[in-house]
């Protein structure tokens, strides 16, 4: 008997791998990752034991830019960080600003505001529940939810002339009325929109699929998702009713009637159900703007910071004037720093505006939600499989460009 | 929000347990802010998540803005919620520039709020500042091997080229 004895397997093919933990890079650029988000996961089979998203590939330095133009220059800029809710980096912003001066928006611009804000967050959660079904093998879904989101920016573009990134809101109010007729059709879309979302529910609720991808996935506790700081409906979907839309006061929400749908387990199921009941919810508040929407004027009459209207410009001396040094130089800002938060899609939409006495904000940092959120993925995906991780992803809802900003 | 009293009143609380920690309160366009002492923010921050009846257990936003020329210069936010009784209160505590390319230092309240993580590296990423005990402070939006602290107010806007087909060599 020799030494050399013969391997009955040289190459190692039938050798034990599932206990091995491979590396595997997921992303940047991968449909699932609804954005430039790039993951880096140690797999030990398909289970996932380590997560460590790695961002920053579409950071353009929106918030450097801002410093470098006059205060109403920045309204465009900030719409284009999470581009799916622009009426809502508007409004942190422009909130900001008029709590800086101190300026009161009148009655009808704020139920404009409401109403706008709201038509963004269901048509945020049109494109979350559209791609996210996609993720999980729901192609249909995709189709069913654009159809109602082009309504929406059809009603967008009725009043603002854009479809996204409409830069309708201003220090002060808002840039224009409504057009005639816009209250029909945005009735219509507001009474049409429940029906809608039963029907989605139809589609999802009873798929064998979709529920076992997404009911007991996920789950985070609800103490653990306070700790990282997480907030909107992936908190609520855990338990906590934690809405700024009533817990602090502002635009005229505290005189609207809805309801802050909440889930109990905390899995990506009751984040489905939360977000689906949230549009409901939304449409109703739409219909409330509409039927209290007060007459009077749509922007302040304060000509230090608003433009005057276009019909005085060739009549009024002062108003031409105004108007210049408003469109050249800006408004100056007595120094003072002010942070607004708003309910966002996504949970807490905050936004720090520096003044230093110039007509150019000194610093505006947005606190967004989906980056700070994106650290609780880690705790969702991990002991889980991939094919959990995407549906969790697909649940968390980051939009990567407010992330990286 | 706490009104104008009720600031004092929690100022005079935590100088009753921590004498010295709160250096000064602004109460500004309705926000409530406590200045803190940039060594021991880290005990304000605890009083007001710990002490009993205060519960400011919330971190909603940590974020540094730049009050160049004003010294000192770099002021830390920490703007924290109190749920039981809806009410926001910053917590500001202002860091010197030591210059001499040295940063400037202060502690990480990782521990305390675990959310802090990502906002205190980006943070370090814009600012540079450190955050002493940070598990892992890392660029995080810009580029690994990127030298700079971008958002300074002394960092030029359109200080880095972009280098397209035809002006690479204006860029050698």
């Amino acid at each position: 008997m020799t030494d050399a004895a013969v391997s009955t397997d040289p190459l190692g093919l039938n050798e034990d791998r599932t206990k091995e933990v491979m590396t595997v890079n997921v992303g940047p650029h991968h449909p699932a990752t609804h954005g430039v988000l790039r993951l880096v996961v140690d797999l030990e089979g398909e289970i996932v034991r380590e997560l460590r998203p790695v961002i920053g590939y579409v950071h353009t330095g929106i918030e450097k830019s801002c410093e470098d133009k006059s205060y109403w220059k920045v309204i465009p800029f900030v719409e284009r960080m999470d581009y799916v809710s622009f009426f809502f980096q508007m409004e942190a912003y422009c909130g900001a600003v008029e709590r800086l001066i101190d300026l009161e928006i009148p009655p009808r611009a704020k139920y404009l505001r409401t109403l706008f804000l709201e038509l963004n967050r269901i048509h945020s959660h049109l494109v979350w529940l559209g791609t996210t079904a996609l993720d999980l093998g729901a192609i249909s879904m995709l189709w069913y939810c654009f159809r109602e989101r082009d309504k929406i920016l059809d009603l967008f573009e009725m009043a603002t002339g854009q479809r996204m990134h409409t830069r309708y809101f201003q220090v002060g109010g808002v840039i224009e009325d409504i057009p005639l007729g816009f209250e029909r059709k945005c009735r219509a879309f507001a009474e049409e929109m429940p029906v809608r979302v039963g029907q989605y529910q139809d589609l999802l609720d009873r798929n064998e699929v979709f529920l076992s991808r997404t009911k007991g996935t996920g789950i985070v506790s609800r103490e653990r998702l306070l700790e990282l700081g997480v907030t909107g409906p992936l908190l609520r979907a855990a338990g906590e009713p934690w809405d700024l839309r009533k817990a602090f006061d502002y635009l005229v929400y505290p005189e609207l009637d809805f309801k802050i749908p909440v889930g109990t387990v905390g899995d990506n199921y009751d984040r489905y159900r939360v977000r689906v009941a949230e549009m409901v919810e939304s449409s109703k508040i739409v219909l409330q703007c509409l039927d209290a929407l007060p007459e009077g004027p749509f922007i302040a009459d304060d000509r230090k910071y608003v433009l005057p209207p276009r019909s005085e410009l060739s009549t009024s001396m002062e108003s031409l004037i105004h108007h210049f040094k408003l469109v050249t130089e800006g408004y100056r800002v007595e120094p003072g720093e002010v942070y607004y938060a708003i309910e966002g899609p996504r949970g807490e939409l905050g936004c720090y505006v520096l003044a230093d006495g110039s007509a150019k904000p000194a610093r505006v940092h947005f606190r967004d939600p989906s980056f700070v959120n994106l650290q609780a993925f880690r705790d969702m995906a991990l002991d889980g499989y991939v094919a959990d991780m995407i549906a969790s992803l697909g649940m968390l809802d980051p939009i990567l460009g407010g992330v990286d900003r | 929000m706490p009104d104008g009293p009720g600031l004092e009143l929690i100022r005079g609380e935590i100088e009753r347990d921590c004498p010295g920690a709160v250096l000064a309160t602004s109460y500004d366009r309705h926000q409530a802010a406590l200045l803190a002492d940039p060594a021991r923010v880290l005990e304000v921050l605890r009083w007001l998540r710990d002490a009993p009846g205060q519960r400011y257990d919330f971190l909603s936003s940590l974020h540094v803005a730049d009050y160049l020329p004003n010294e000192p210069r770099f002021g830390v936010h920490y703007e924290l919620i109190n749920r039981d009784r809806v009410e926001r209160v910053r917590v500001k505590a202002m860091l010197v520039d030591p210059g001499d390319d040295q940063l400037p230092e202060i502690d990480s309240c990782v521990e305390l709020f675990p959310t802090a993580d990502a906002q205190e590296r980006e943070a370090y990423d814009f600012f540079g500042i450190v955050f002493r005990g940070h598990p892992n402070l890392t660029r995080i939006l810009m580029p690994d091997d990127y030298v700079g602290w971008p958002q300074r107010r002394d960092f030029p806007v359109g200080g880095e080229p972009v280098t397209f087909t035809y002006s690479e060599q204006r860029f050698d």
